[in-house]
């Protein structure tokens, strides 16, 4: 084996490889070649580094030199001065937007300063498609420890002493949930792992099984050992193509190795792992319509209990847990519960990923630890809001979950603060919003999904979130009334009372408290006919001011819909009840004589 | 592919895999350990920098030395060449110049084992030289 001296890690993410981050991987292979030092470097792909905004991001070791944006062009120059002549490319290092110094080691960065990386440890770090660099990180260690030395009972108590809850939205204490599982009596059981993931804006699962699909396979089967269940599925919606390919090779290098398959570690224990994928409904994340999607009926939900614990695939006792979960179960058998609980807040342990997007300067996917504050994620981590404009709204939780304010920013986040601010953790969706996002739209936007992803068994949630919509779009136009706005609440609360599952039981969140915290906003909208973010095109009026326009008619031929008259030379007019309100006279006119009000 | 059949062999394999990372995870904590800087400028390369380089990387190795050995761009003394840069735990960076393999085996087995000075050392300003050569 080849003794390198430096390795170049180049982020395999799905982000980073859109970017052409295969063909940096081509061309810096190739310079390696030409400058003749393919025994000393090599270049490594790896998971997601979590820095998306800068991506692709390249990091050379052992300097730990962090380059970002970087091009095919760049591979030659990289290779030559920082790797031949040990000079680095200072045009590629990240340049602190505070104090405008070029940062190299990553650890520098504010973005990466606050994070604690568990469920993330080997993303960004080793080849997701190699097995022997996840084994050299003490890969399959925590298998073979609970398989060769601890009883199942002694490792649910060690999973339940950690304190850890699922990540997948409820916060269930995973412990309880094996331990559920276990002790329902069955010739056959099941261990499901939930790659649904259909937040809009979350990427969390996704990088997890992109960049280390490894050890969530390893912690599906101690979870098998634990609950007595020989069977793995991993149910992943078949637009991850992916990390549905890295699974895939993950299982048959697992397998190949003897630690998938019949006698692991030659203790007896039979565990396989297979894949199903969805289609891609956002209701096929709640695990009982997960389940009859796995067993090819509608992807709809059903009452619990029973729950899948007692009765679930192929009305076996199934134990589901999301990607996330798993990838933390490994650590925990390692290193130890008390180690484990020491991080995070009181009844929130360990950390929780984060796909932080929207109106931030560093969008991407962080870890930190619970009762970290929203100011800290947003502000330190994230970098503030993008050109320097003012925060508004983050919205936690997805579309069933609600929006935070200022009021909510030094908060510690938690599941339980999370719940009683009215949002919820979800999965770890964060959208950040700035001054110019209207919350009504916002709120719009939300139960335009969740209308699309309502299954339909339950009329409340079929038909009341259609309503909701309608509701909020007749606010947005500018014909709401203060009666909508009763009625929205109501109709809210009904809906998410009388819905069967999760979905609509959450779907009218974003309505809920963006109403509860921004109420003036949407009095603006029914009552002034005014959108105060300037968002609701309906609400907006385009006009000239006389003095400015020189009348040069730009303008008016610019126009589609031919609502600018006026004669060469003199102030033109728009009629406004023939004006769409696109905005085109406003790019085009070069006087700055047109405004929106 | 190896196959595991057991603890043992799962053990045995992460030792001898342990090389493949190795070099990452040291690199997230240099500050723990022993860090040496080479300089392979071209002056550097001619006068046998990288022979040097390769030399320290692998007696390290032998030695169990936690080391993480980087290359860096001209250092200023090119009338010294090879001339590497060391540091030591919680110490401050000392240069050495005129560094051939023997000096290098030298400076192992004095300066980095047992902290004791020996001859080739360059009196500097180690801040000012780095800024230079990051320039
Ligand atoms: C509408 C809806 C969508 C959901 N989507 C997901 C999902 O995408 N991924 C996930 O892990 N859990 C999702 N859940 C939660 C699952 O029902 C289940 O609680 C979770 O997979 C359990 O795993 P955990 O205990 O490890 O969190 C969703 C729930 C609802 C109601």
């Amino acid at each position: 084996m080849a003794k390198y001296n430096s390795h170049i890690l180049v982020c395999g993410g799905t982000g980073c490889r859109a970017s052409q981050g295969e063909e940096i991987v081509e061309n810096l292979t190739r310079a390696i070649e030409e400058n003749g030092i393919e025994n000393e470097v090599q270049v490594v792909r790896t998971g997601c580094f979590g820095f998306c905004e800068k991506g692709p991001v390249v990091k050379i070791i052992p300097d730990n030199t962090f380059y970002v944006h970087v091009s095919p062009d760049d591979a030659s120059e990289i290779i030559a001065e920082h790797l031949v002549k040990g000079r680095k490319v200072n045009r590629l290092l990240f340049v602190d937007p505070e104090t405008q110094q070029a940062v190299s080691e990553s650890k520098d960065m504010g973005f990466y300063k606050k994070q604690l990386r568990i469920a993330l440890r080997n993303c960004g770090f080793i080849n997701p498609e190699n097995i022997e660099e996840y084994i050299a990180r003490d890969g399959y260690a925590a298998l073979g420890k609970a398989l060769t030395s601890m009883t199942p009972e002694e490792v649910i108590k060690e999973i339940m002493d950690s304190g850890l809850r699922g990540r997948g939205g409820g916060g269930f204490p995973t412990g309880l949930k094996w331990d559920l599982t276990r002790k329902v009596e069955s010739d056959v059981k099941y261990v499901v792992c939930n790659a649904d993931e259909g937040d809009p804006g979350a990427f969390m699962d996704r990088s997890i099984l992109e960049g280390d699909p490894h050890s969530v396979l390893e912690a599906m089967a101690i979870n098998g050992y634990c609950t007595g269940a020989s069977n793995g599925l991993i149910y992943i919606r078949a637009e991850y193509p992916l990390a549905i390919q890295r699974l895939k090779i993950a299982i048959d290098q697992a397998r190949e190795s003897g630690l998938l398959g019949k006698d692991i570690f030659g203790t007896g224990f039979d565990f396989d792992v297979e894949m199903r994928y969805g289609a891609g409904a956002f209701v096929c994340g709640e695990e009982t319509s997960l389940i009859h999607s796995m067993e090819g009926l509608r992807g709809e939900p059903t009452v619990k209990p029973p729950f899948p614990s007692e009765k679930g695939y192929k009305g076996k006792p199934t134990n589901v847990n999301n990607v996330e979960t798993y990838a933390n179960i490994p650590v925990i058998l390692l290193k130890g519960s008390e180690w484990f609980s020491r991080i995070g807040s009181e009844k929130s342990k360990g950390t929780k990923v984060f796909a932080l997007a929207g109106k931030v300067n560093n969008v991407g996917l962080i870890e930190v630890p619970m009762g970290t504050t929203l100011r800290e994620v947003i502000f330190d981590i994230g970098g503030g809001i993008k050109d320097g404009k003012k925060f508004k709204a983050v919205q936690t939780g997805g579309p069933s979950g609600g929006c935070l304010t200022e009021k909510h920013l030094d908060i510690p986040i938690d599941y339980d603060n999370l719940l009683q601010c009215g949002s919820m953790m979800g999965s770890g969706g964060m959208i950040v919003m700035d001054e110019d996002d209207c919350m009504v739209s916002m709120a719009k936007f939300y139960l335009d999904f969740t209308v699309e992803e309502s299954c339909g068994k339950c009329a409340p949630c079929r038909i009341g979130n259609k309503r909701l919509y309608e509701m909020l779009d007749k606010i947005t136009k500018g014909n709401g009334t203060e009666e909508d706005l009763a009625r929205l609440r109501n109709l809210s609360n009904v809906i998410k009372d009388t819905s069967l599952c999760g979905l609509g039981q959450t779907s009218p969140n974003p309505v809920l408290s963006t109403m509860e915290n921004f109420p003036e906003e949407y009095l603006a909208h029914v009552k002034d006919g005014k959108c105060p973010a300037g968002q609701c095109r309906s609400l907006m009026e385009y006009v000239i001011d006389e003095d400015k326009c020189v009348g040069c008619t730009l303008c008016s031929r610019v126009c589609p819909v031919d609502a600018i008259s006026g004669d060469k030379k003199m102030p033109h007019v728009i009629d406004v009840s023939v004006c769409i309100k696109c905005g085109a006279c406003m790019e085009k006119c070069k006087f700055g004589a047109i405004s929106v009000q | 592919m190896t196959k595991v059949k057991s603890l043992d062999d799962l053990r045995k394999m992460r030792d001898d895999l342990q090389s493949k990372v190795n070099l990452r995870e040291k690199s997230d904590h240099p500050e723990k350990m022993v860090q040496i800087k080479v300089s392979m400028a071209t002056c550097g390369i001619a006068s046998g920098a990288k022979e040097t380089m390769n030399f320290l990387i692998e007696e390290l190795d032998a030695q169990a030395i936690d080391t993480v050995v980087t290359q860096t761009g001209c250092m200023g003394y090119c009338y010294a060449e090879p001339t590497i840069e060391v540091t030591l735990p919680g110490e401050k960076p000392v240069v050495f110049g005129h560094v051939d393999l023997k000096k290098a085996a030298e400076i192992v087995e004095k300066y980095i084992k047992n902290g004791e000075l020996v001859d080739g050392i360059i009196p500097v300003n180690y801040e000012t030289v780095d800024e230079k050569n990051n320039e």
